[in-house]
């Protein structure tokens, strides 16, 4: 591989679109060619400096309150003519009948497992903890803070880490209610995305690697490991949740 | 589903991305008062549209109204020589292979960083704002904004080549001072 062909390939690698193949060759041409290199260098250093929170803007609360009246304010005019337009009636008949198939088939060909029933569970609670006031019951960005909280509230220790450093900071936990027990919490920050972390313990030894289900527009993650089931669900995409669990799977646990 | 399961189901799915629809609006439009209208209309249309939402990614069915509404805005509200048309062929001609700034990119701060996003085309700065703040993929940055994943990412390659340039020149007229 050349520079000339190693250039347009810089992008899409520190994009993370590139298949294993192609990093392989790439990497090494930039162990043999510093002006390589240094584009790579500084590739990275503008996608980092694009990445800051300063740069994101966020929604005005006066806007927020706007638009929930004025949609409020449209169902109330929207009901009264909806019942006379033929397009809404026939899309809405379509549809309707396309839910009965659709249900009748989910029912009959695939029962939700309890596996299924439990992501949706985790995916509704994620939802809930970022819509109302309750995400977090403690708010401290130091697991010395947030490990502590959790005694005597809990009957197991869950293990609480910071990932600052590799940028998912702490910023607090909770106690949550997941299939039937208690569970702990964490939430983690990602520029402007919120991953909740749940954990609770499950019986036996047998560690789980990671694997990644898309729902609603959401990625949960879910892996066990020592007597500990974990549940990471974010929106987030796929490769930077994975990234996450990595590197909370990596990080250190601070000791009882 | 009756209209007020649907607003709430709309409220869970979709509002909590609100931060995201300002965001991409406020970059889009480059002043609050201009993203605050765009997020309005965009949000009231989404509500409207939502028999239409497939359940897939809530995120991206936002971003992608929000992102059609400002260029609807833009075409009422600004004259066509200010909102411009880029020309992707003429882009692709121009080289952006190889010619490495032999400058070594530091972090620059956010100020710095945002009067460069500013200063981009608004077609480019709207996939540095998908790709690096929303982190879709090529992709789905695609079917967002409605054009081939070549000329996303030959944008996204041309945008941040003249945002390397916007901050190494920054950073040599700031050594020189």
């Amino acid at each position: 591989m050349n520079c000339q062909q190693t250039r347009p390939l810089i992008d899409p690698y520190a994009d993370g679109e590139m298949d294993a193949a192609g990093i392989l060759e790439l990497e090494k041409h930039f162990h043999d060619c510093p002006a390589c290199a240094l584009a790579w260098r500084n590739a990275q250093n503008l996608k980092k400096a694009l990445k800051q929170d300063a740069l994101f803007f966020t929604a005005p609360a006066e806007l927020r309150r706007t638009i929930k009246a004025e949609l409020h304010s449209q169902l109330k005019t929207e009901s009264r003519w909806n019942v006379w337009n033929w397009n809404w009636l026939s899309a809405a008949t379509t549809s309707v009948a396309t839910a009965c198939l659709a249900l009748l088939l989910t029912v009959t060909l695939t029962r939700p497992s309890a596996e299924q029933r439990l992501t949706q569970e985790i995916v509704s609670s994620n939802i809930r903890s970022l819509m109302a006031n309750h995400m977090l019951d403690v708010v401290s960005t130091d697991q010395h803070t947030v490990k502590p909280w959790f005694n005597g509230k809990l009957d197991f220790s869950p293990p609480v880490k910071d990932l600052a450093a590799q940028e998912f900071p702490l910023i607090g936990g909770r106690l949550d209610y997941i299939g039937g027990h208690s569970v702990a919490a964490l939430v983690f920050q990602h520029r402007k995305h919120v991953i909740n972390l749940f954990i609770w313990p499950v019986n036996g030894k047998d560690s789980k690697p990671a694997s990644l289900t898309p729902i609603q527009g959401y990625n949960v993650i879910h892996w066990s490991e020592a007597d500990m089931t974990f549940w990471a669900v974010s929106d987030l995409n796929g490769k930077e949740l994975m990234d996450f669990v990595q590197d909370f799977a990596a990080g250190e646990t601070l000791n009882p | 589903m009756d209209d007020r399961e649907r607003l709430k189901f709309f409220e869970q799915t979709v509002l909590p991305h609100l931060d995201a629809a300002y965001n991409l609006a406020r970059w889009l439009a480059g002043n609050d008062h201009d993203a605050q209208d765009v997020t309005q209309e965009a949000s009231l249309r989404a509500f409207r549209f939502f028999g239409s939402f497939r359940g897939e990614n809530p995120r991206a069915w936002l971003l992608t109204i929000v992102r059609n509404t400002f260029y609807n805005w833009l075409k009422k509200n600004r004259p066509p020589e200010i909102a411009g048309k880029l020309d992707d062929e003429a882009l692709m001609v121009e080289d952006v292979s190889v010619n490495a700034e032999a400058v070594n990119l530091r972090v620059a701060d956010a100020q710095t960083v945002q009067r460069a996003i500013t200063e981009l085309p608004v077609e480019f700065r709207e996939m540095i704002i998908l790709r690096e703040m929303e982190g879709f993929s090529y992709k789905e940055i695609a079917e967002l904004s409605d054009v081939p994943i070549g000329t996303v990412m030959s944008r996204l390659a041309r945008a941040r080549k003249q945002l390397q340039k916007l901050l190494a020149g920054e950073f040599t007229s700031e050594e020189q001072k």
